[in-house]
């Protein structure tokens, strides 16, 4: 498939990581040389240096013949612009990214309408909610539910005391009598498919399987099982900040935001009067103690600085915050903050190019494969794959045991 | 340096090299040649065993940069002309390795300068080798490995890059393999082309195939003594405008697959390419009527041309020795030895588009002595060159003119007079192939010692590289764990 993507932002660098991968002839658009020779340097992929709404560029990056046009610059406009531009060239599908959240009330659907655009990608919303859903369900680091959301894939870290430290699956079914698959182990930076005699160790992320009702026995036999947040602590007034505690409030959650900057206090208590806002500095002690930190059920740092999320997301982690989440930006920090002890890390480019790549092959699908939806496992390290079975299957009837996979070295 | 891979990939490019002898060895036994059969065959075996040995050696780690990259050319063309040369030797039609490592090292980067006084003595199998040379040195078997091998690595790029001629390569679609592939696709169709067409003229299908391969790579073996002068002016005008061809840059042909025909008469580079050849051959004919060198214009014009296309585009055919022309003519065919073609054509020299920012790059400095506080980009095709670009143009200009004087030296060791010696390091570094003097177009280098062919193999490989691959090879500091 031919895909154009402009921006060689993070998002657009996480996106072109995976994609080449998969085999697309992907052509890059960013206004900065340096940017652009790097990428061609690491990944086989061409690019054009310039203005992604400009008619030239776009033609000279063949936009009539791309399936796909991705537009993720830094500015809503260029990207609004880009994708309008290249859809009336002959773009089959264009996705614009559009941030500010002006542009995502109301006017949206009318926006994306005029513009034709396929798809309008929010990072700040689509990292919000998938904060909310983990908030909605503590005990796991990541979920993701399968196409007809009566299966779910989660993530868990297993604690130093968990039951399962030491058991083989095969026991686990035993005596749990659970109807849980477990598809995915990571343990250290080693990521196994486990079979039945596989022994789990506390300090394993575990991926599992199940439908929703299974997953909540599960855990309540583990006990591991938290309840939903109720009384969550924000730090730092960003743009996902402000979706989330619009989700939360909604929800019933008792939401207190803290930020340094007067004018963006202001600014959601004037948005959002249910939250309660606080003046001061989140990376003081002294400050999260008197608000209550000791007594909150979850707290998530959300500020612009990825090293201060991570310092005080382990912070928090030492007063026993039973749930702390930390937003980090840069992919190189991710891996730091897990060996700090933080387990569950919010990326945005990684949503993103989730989001983006599952777009992708569901496109590739009306092209032959199969693959419904995709995910990424373990940091990218596993996938899970929902497919089709066909009626030329080679495989069919034939006994999961029976099939024969392919090794790879 | 990840040595492994290294090695492994200069195999795969033996294995391809081993097919091509395969094909000339098919050649031999087309003619009978029982001899130079059994010596392609050995030779491609031994291109098949490192092959094969390679694959033994498969590097888990794949990791690839640009050092990798220029270190497997430059090892890769050295060893391509180490087996190459082993047919000529084996089969003692060419009886002194040196020599015989030179001819192929002449292929291989398109030089076409000879070391043979007769090559009517060559065998049909030998002849074939010694011109299918050219065709795969001149767009690269490196390109061509990267276009029929599954290439894992994203950054394949780099190996493409050092082997690619010009400033800035760049792809033509977004993968590596594709862009090889119509590459060679555009350059089959081209050799076939100007084959058929040299077979419609009347010259013998044979001769038609090795002239298309000597044209396509912009190398200059031909299988007459005396090249191409006794062929008819059809013949002579068809391989006049090739030659001009394959010194275009071949993304220019894909714009036109593409019927983005702005694309090709907005090119700057095009434009002057034609121009230096348009004002020279004027020159050229203009002085040779002065001197009544030729009975009609008609004829003038048509050596004039072929000369000066020849020279330009670094082929290297002749259809008279320009040695005996008037000096003004002489400096004129001097002088385009150094622009060569453009950039990612097949042909060598310094390239035009190099010479196009340096006299740019130039001019800026003058205003800027003149303005000091003036800020004016350099420009090319409509786009601001960056720095980096204008720096690396001039240190290469720098490093080339010193390998070039560094060679003048070395080949002034021999009893030849100046004239015969300087052109002769500036014929081969730049791969034209004939030179003034000692080896001129009606001539050979076999005259030449040993040290002097060894340097000049040193030369045409620099040349054809352009020079950073090897040179960064011999650097110690790569080699270091």
């Amino acid at each position: 498939m031919n895909i154009i993507i402009c921006g060689c932002g993070k998002i657009g660098t996480t996106l072109v990581a995976s994609l080449v991968e998969e085999g697309h002839n992907i052509t890059l658009i960013d206004s900065d040389a340096a940017v652009v020779d790097q990428m061609q340097n690491i990944y086989d992929v061409i690019g054009i240096i310039g203005n992604a709404a400009d008619c030239d560029v776009l033609r000279e990056a063949g936009v009539e013949d791309a399936s796909l046009f991705v537009a993720a610059s830094g500015s809503d406009e260029t990207n609004m612009l880009a994708c309008f531009l290249a859809k009336r060239m002959g773009a089959k599908h264009t996705i614009a990214r559009i941030r500010n959240p002006q542009y995502n009330s109301s006017s949206l659907v009318f926006l994306r309408q005029q513009l034709d655009l396929s798809m309008a990608i929010n990072p700040d919303l689509l990292a919000a909610q998938e904060l909310y859903n983990i908030l909605k369900f503590p005990s796991a680091i990541k979920i993701e539910s399968f196409s007809r959301r009566d299966f779910e894939m989660i993530e868990i870290r297993l604690k130093p005391d968990s039951p399962l430290d030491g058991m083989s699956l095969l026991e686990m079914r035993a005596k749990y009598n659970a109807k849980v698959l477990i598809c995915a182990v990571q343990r250290d930076s080693e990521v196994f498919i486990p079979g039945g005699d596989f022994v789990l160790h506390s300090g394993d992320r575990v991926g599992l399987t199940a439908a929703p009702t299974e997953v909540l026995k599960f855990f309540k036999a583990l006990n591991v099982y938290q309840k939903q947040a109720r009384d969550v602590i924000l730090l730092g007034g960003s743009r996902v900040a402000f979706y989330l505690a619009n989700l939360l409030t909604a929800s019933g959650t008792a939401v207190k935001l803290i930020d340094r900057d007067p004018a963006v206090c202001q600014m959601f208590s004037d948005e959002l009067p249910k939250v309660n806002v606080i003046l001061g500095d989140g990376a003081k002690q002294e400050l999260l103690l008197e608000e209550g930190i000791k007594d909150a059920e979850a707290f998530v740092a959300l500020t612009g600085m990825d090293e201060e999320n991570i310092l005080t997301g382990v912070l928090a982690n030492s007063y026993q915050v039973p749930k702390v989440i930390v937003k980090v930006n840069r992919e190189e920090l991710i891996s730091m903050a897990e060996n700090l002890g933080l387990d569950t890390i919010i990326s945005p480019p990684r949503i993103i190019s989730d989001v983006l790549i599952r777009y992708a092959r569901a496109l590739n699908n009306s092209l032959g494969s199969n693959v419904e939806t995709m995910y990424n496992l373990m940091d990218g390290k596993a996938e899970a794959l929902e497919f089709r079975v066909s009626a030329d299957f080679p495989f069919l009837n034939v006994p999961l045991r029976n099939m024969k996979f392919k090794k790879i070295s | 340096m990840n040595r492994k891979m290294v090695l492994y990939t200069t195999g795969q490019i033996l294995g391809v090299e081993a097919l091509c002898l395969l094909l000339s060895a098919l050649v031999a036994l087309l003619y009978h040649e029982p001899r130079a059969m059994i010596a392609l065959l050995i030779s491609a075996g031994a291109a098949a065993g490192l092959f094969l040995l390679s694959l033994l050696f498969r590097p888990k780690d794949t990791v690839f940069f640009a050092k990798e990259g220029f270190v497997t050319v430059s090892l890769s063309w050295v060893a391509l002309g180490l087996i190459g040369a082993l047919p000529f030797f084996i089969s003692g039609e060419i009886p002194s390795f040196i020599d015989s490592y030179f001819e192929t090292i002449s292929g291989l980067t398109t030089t076409g300068a000879s070391i043979l006084s007769d090559v009517t003595r060559l065998s049909h199998g030998m002849l074939f080798w010694r011109s299918f040379t050219h065709w795969i040195g001149g767009m690269g078997v490196l390109v061509l490995v990267l276009a029929i091998l599954p290439s894992a690595s994203g950054r394949s790029i780099h190996m493409a890059r050092a082997e690619m001629s010009g400033p800035t390569v760049g792809k033509l679609v977004p993968r590596m393999r594709d862009t090889a592939k119509l590459l060679y696709v555009i350059y089959l169709g081209l050799t076939l082309l100007l084959a058929v067409l040299l077979a419609a003229g009347g010259m013998p299908v044979f001769d038609s195939i090795l002239h298309a391969f000597g044209t396509a790579g912009t190398g200059g073996f031909s299988s007459q003594p005396d090249s191409i002068a006794s062929y008819s002016p059809y013949i002579q005008w068809v391989i006049t405008v090739f030659m001009l061809l394959f010194g275009v840059n071949f993304n220019l042909f894909y714009f036109l697959l593409l019927r983005r025909f702005s694309a090709v008469y907005k090119n700057r580079e095009l434009l002057v390419y034609l121009s230096i050849l348009a004002v020279s051959v004027l020159m050229i004919s203009l002085d040779l009527s002065l001197h009544h060198v030729f009975a009609s214009a008609g004829d003038t014009v048509r050596q004039a041309s072929f000369q000066a296309a020849s020279v330009v585009s670094t082929t290297g055919y002749a259809t008279d020795n320009f040695d005996n022309w008037p000096a003004f003519s002489r400096a004129v065919i001097f002088l385009l030895m150094f622009c060569g073609g453009c950039a990612g054509s097949t042909a060598g020299g310094l390239k035009i588009s190099r010479l196009m920012l340096l006299i740019k790059v130039g001019h800026n400095r003058i205003r800027h002595v003149l303005h000091p506080r003036s800020v004016k980009a350099v420009k090319m095709e409509g786009k601001s060159v960056d720095e980096e670009t204008a720096h690396g143009v001039t240190a290469y200009f720098a490093i080339y003119i010193l390998c070039i004087a560094l060679l003048f030296l070395i080949l002034s060791l021999e009893p030849f007079s100046l004239e015969s010696n300087l052109s002769a390091a500036i014929s081969t570094f730049n791969n034209v192939g004939p030179a003034f003097g000692e080896a001129n177009a009606a001539s050979s280098y076999a005259a030449y010692s040993v040290l002097s062919k060894l340097a000049m193999s040193v030369a045409m490989l620099l040349g054809r590289l352009e020079v950073y691959p090897l040179l960064i090879t011999c650097s110690p500091s790569t080699w270091k764990k």
